[in-house]
């Protein structure tokens, strides 16, 4: 009698388990392959960059559980990787750090292309550059780092530029992703943004330094809860951040630009970290992140562009987003925005600049 | 085990045996840590700046006293001993009101109520002291409501946030020996000083201070050592202008900094910084004796 | 006790009468007071103010800090009802995560302490009743952990256990950061303190109370359970809480030695703090608040008793 008990509610959970789990008006349809119950999955990922939904119901679907730790920089995550993986499965770099983590010997080969959902990969984000043949990674989002700030703090000042940041009379927070600002820098200056020149790396920290004065924090990837908080007026930030406060709101309080002289634009990857615990859980993982409608209620919900064709082409993406230019930017925007490609050799001129800008900048 | 602690004259060394995991325990996961960051701020970073390598080299501690780390160095000190005055200047009234209560109850609550506050987390503690603090905090609230601003002032993200979050983390290491030496103070000396013709004044600088002066230094070391080492509070609480020598080494190690030869380095001198004030606080106990 | 004696000095007329110097005499008084009752209560506002914030705001409806919306105590069902249902699909995802923290700190600062405040107490006793070369080179370093900075600490145990995994790992034996190194981490800086606290009883007891126990006829075993400690018990106690708080607390050694899945209470904070602070936090504070305060107060009375036994007993 018992045993009949234990047997329906089983039943009943398989029942929930597999019918019951959708997003929005969308089921999800992936099902986790077998094998992995009881398993641990640990992931190391950037502050407020999933779906709160997507860890829950992997739990779910797979039977696994998940540790779930986050950075706010590549340099942070690297930084960590670097003094010995402590048991990450998965990490999320961005595309101009992963040549030199694979140099390092920091990824796991993960034959991204063997992976059954990796036919809903758009075109352009196969085989990219900083990793042919998608050996080691998978795009994850895609974005850019822009300018927010509080429309009623700034009163009429339009800001539609980085000299309208410099030259902004309140408080200003800068983003710590060293190569993106010294990369804005270098551009405006009219350099390489990845070039090997010391000289030039140099006048990009000092010509930041002299437009700092307006900057109380260097902010560490949380710049919109500062905006939020209202201890900022302008921030720089990644694109999708700051929109899910935006949408959070629902106000006119905030607006995002994508400053004239261009900026930084990059493509954030899911990999498998050398050293990892569970890879073969962390490639289910992968490949059920490139679901079209997990990944599209990813998207949606952290409001950055989505790699995902199908998810694009299927209408599960929010038409809101979709159509807005700072989300998926133009052609002709995206022409004006740089690539960053982190060298080896050039990797501590950077971080040096930057460490003795973090030191400089202020008081 | 206990035998050993037994007074047996015929043997040369007795109660080792029990000092040993103690000895173990602090040898191996404190002077050998320690003796390995001696060793790896004289290397040369390796690639990533994760360890290091030959050829030994001097550039780290270069590093930290030329150019700009030695700001950090300077702001460090100032904001530290900034935090021990004005501890001082809180703790020492407070801990001699607290010892100088009549009634044993009175003083227990007197000393509750200091250490209490203690008891929620200090993380907790120092995200409270970011609210207060905020834009949108009840401080710049009341002082909007009463006319005395127009705009909310910034307090977070300042130097003066960082040692508002010192002072209110380390006050009670100030209070505590204070209100120890106080406690123990006799004050027929105080009235012999009076019988000599001394004012309030004198009697307190003559006679109360010099003798509570062992609570007072132990207070000030217990509340200069955490300040000039801290890196939450700086984090959390200080802007571009809080940067202290503790976020230095923290982004040498865990940021984004990576380079741990210039962070061991840049910790030795913060070692040496506190070693030199223990080794004036002795020199000074010295001189009292 | 001193506004007993200052006033009574009044009535002894200095040596020397001078009008004008007994009037800044009487205006020094005057200051020193109003300073002596003016003071107190400031340092207390000032220690305070953020804690009664903090429990305000975790009756606070906005869940927020910055805006008050109105009187609920839904932050605190949502932590009974995660913690009745935690692992289940019920409970919300940052609830859970920070209940599971609470926890973990619970198992490092538990452990620590117990584990410091044995060896911190053999080490005490040692160092009191033992003689043997190099004890002086032993009280040195005992203090080492009290004078050096935390996040020197840190940095240095981080690198400590980099090196000794990597060594470790060509033998077959693969190490990783966890709960093994933070518990290690935070008996190490513990231990000094528990033996400062215990040592500092010791000095304060009657050697002569061993000798007559064991010159009545008593071992030593016998000795130190029936003499020995009970009369250090009140420290051992009070040095396993100042272990226990001090682990409890701590987050610099924590940060450089923890690995994945064992966040602390203040890591987790830490954490939440570079993101959005759930409103959760306020409330699980103030409980923490209130569970420290009536242990607080019941040490307070147990330590009062036993110090009246104790005297009673000299």
């Amino acid at each position: 009698m018992r045993n009949l008990f234990v047997g329906l509610l089983v039943m009943c959970l398989f029942v929930l388990g597999f019918g019951v789990i959708t997003v929005g008006a969308q089921e999800v349809t992936w099902t986790c392959p077998e094998g992995f119950e009881g398993q641990e999955l640990n992931i190391f990922n950037w502050a407020t960059y999933i779906d709160e939904e997507a860890i829950p119901r992997f739990e779910e679907l797979c039977g696994v559980t998940i540790n779930y730790t986050t950075y706010s920089s590549n340099e942070e995550m690297i930084a960590r990787l670097r003094q010995g993986n402590p048991g990450f499965d998965i990490v999320v770099p961005s595309g101009a750090v992963i040549p030199v983590m694979v140099a390092d010997g920091l990824l796991e080969e993960l034959d991204g292309q063997d992976l059954p959902n990796f036919v809903h990969v758009a075109e352009q984000f196969v085989d990219p550059d900083y990793d042919p043949g998608n050996t080691y990674t998978v795009p994850y989002q895609w974005g850019t780092v822009g300018i927010a700030y509080n429309k009623n703090a700034v009163g009429d000042a339009e800001l539609t530029s980085w000299e309208d940041v410099f030259n902004y009379d309140g408080n200003v927070a800068w983003l710590e992703d060293q190569r993106a600002m010294l990369g804005v820098a270098l551009q405006i200056l009219g350099f390489d943004p990845n070039t090997h020149n010391l000289d030039e790396i140099e006048q990009a920290r000092d010509f930041l330094l002299e437009n700092g004065d307006n900057v109380v924090r260097i902010a560490e990837d949380d710049g919109q809860e500062m905006l939020l908080a209202g201890e900022a007026d302008v921030i720089v930030e990644y694109n999708g951040d700051v929109f899910q406060i935006i949408f959070e709101c629902e106000c006119d309080d905030y607006a995002f630009i994508t400053p004239e002289e261009g900026t930084n634009v990059w493509v954030d990857n899911l990999a498998i970290p050398t050293g990892a615990q569970n890879p073969e859980l962390a490639r289910v993982f992968i490949d059920y992140m490139l679901d079209p409608v997990v990944g599209a209620a990813n998207s949606n919900y952290i409001a950055y562009a989505s790699p995902n064709q199908t998810a694009i082409d299927e209408g599960l993406i929010d038409e809101e987003l979709l159509t807005n230019p700072f989300i998926y930017p133009t052609e002709e925007e995206l022409e004006k925005m740089f690539f960053i490609l982190e060298d080896p050799d050039t990797e501590q001129l950077y971080s040096d600049a930057w460490d003795e800008l973090s030191v400089l900048i202020g008081g | 085990m206990v035998s050993t602690i037994e007074t047996r004259p015929k043997k040369k060394t007795h109660g080792l045996l029990l000092a040993l995991p103690g000895i173990f325990w602090l040898v191996f996961f404190f002077m050998l840590p320690l003796i390995i960051i001696l060793a790896l701020s004289i290397m040369t970073p390796s690639r990533g700046g994760i360890g290091g390598d030959v050829p030994l080299t001097l550039d780290n501690y270069d590093d930290a006293f030329g150019g700009v780390y030695f700001r950090v160095i300077e702001q460090s000190l100032i904001t530290a001993l900034t935090t021990t005055v004005i501890c001082l200047i809180i703790g020492y009234p407070l801990a001699f009101f607290i010892a100088t209560q009549k009634r044993p109850f009175m003083k227990q609550m007197g000393l509750f109520l200091v250490i209490l506050p203690f008891w929620t987390n200090f993380l907790v503690r120092t995200y409270a002291m970011r609210t207060i603090l905020g834009q949108q905090g009840p401080i710049n609230a009341v002082l909007l409501n009463l006319g005395l601003i127009d705009e909310p002032v910034r307090m977070l993200n300042t130097q003066y946030a960082v040692i508002a979050g010192l002072v209110y983390g380390f006050l009670p290491f100030m209070v505590l020996p204070i209100y120890a030496t106080v406690e123990k103070f006799n004050f027929s000396l105080v009235e012999a000083a009076h019988d000599l013709g001394a004012n309030d004044w004198h009697a307190f600088r003559r006679v109360i201070l010099p003798l509570t002066l062992p609570g007072v230094v132990a207070g000030v070391l217990l509340v200069f050592i955490p300040s000039i080492g801290a890196f939450v509070t700086p984090d959390l609480l200080g802007g571009t202008d809080g940067f202290m020598l503790g976020n230095l080494i923290q982004r040498q190690f865990r940021g984004s900094g990576g380079n741990w030869p210039r962070g061991s380095a840049i910790s030795i001198v913060m070692m040496v910084l506190v070693s030199a004030s223990v080794f004036i606080y002795l020199r000074w106990g010295e001189r009292e004796d | 006790m001193a506004q007993q004696t200052l006033t009574q000095k009044t009535t002894h007329p200095p040596a020397t009468f001078n009008h004008s110097k007994i009037q800044r005499d009487l205006f020094i008084r005057r200051v020193g007071k109003v300073g002596l009752l003016i003071n107190p209560l400031v340092s207390y506002f000032f220690l305070w103010a953020p804690i009664v914030v903090l429990i305000i705001f975790s009756f606070n409806d906005a869940g927020g800090v910055t805006q008050w919306r109105g009187f609920t105590t839904k932050w605190y069902t949502n932590i009974f009802n995660n913690a009745l249902t935690a692992g289940s699909g019920s409970a919300s995802f940052t609830t859970e995560l920070l209940l599971q923290s609470v926890k973990n700190s619970m198992i490092v600062s538990i452990s620590a302490t117990v584990i410091s405040t044995i060896i911190g107490t053999m080490l005490a006793l040692s160092l009191a009743r033992g003689r043997y070369p190099g004890k002086d080179y032993l009280d040195t370093i005992l203090y080492l952990p009290v004078v050096i900075p935390e996040i020197t600490q840190g940095i240095s145990l981080l690198v400590f256990f980099n090196i000794l995994f990597r060594w470790l790992e060509p033998v077959g034996i693969n190490l990783r950061p966890g709960f093994g190194t933070i518990i290690i981490a935070h008996v190490a800086f513990n231990i000094s303190f528990v033996t400062i606290v215990v040592r500092a009883r010791l000095a304060d007891m009657n050697p002569r109370l061993e000798e007559a126990a064991r010159d009545l006829g008593a071992n030593e075993w016998q000795t130190f359970w029936r003499i020995t400690f009970p009369l250090i018990a009140p420290g051992i106690l009070a040095g396993a809480l100042l272990a226990f708080t001090l682990s409890l607390d701590d987050f610099v050694v924590t940060f450089f030695t923890t690995g994945i899945g064992n966040d602390t209470l203040t890591i987790f904070v830490y954490g939440m703090l570079k993101q959005r602070v759930p409103p959760e936090i306020n409330a699980i504070s103030t409980i923490m608040l209130l569970v420290s305060t009536i242990l607080v107060g019941l040490s307070l009375m147990l330590q009062g008793r036993s110090v009246n036994q104790s005297r009673i007993k000299q």
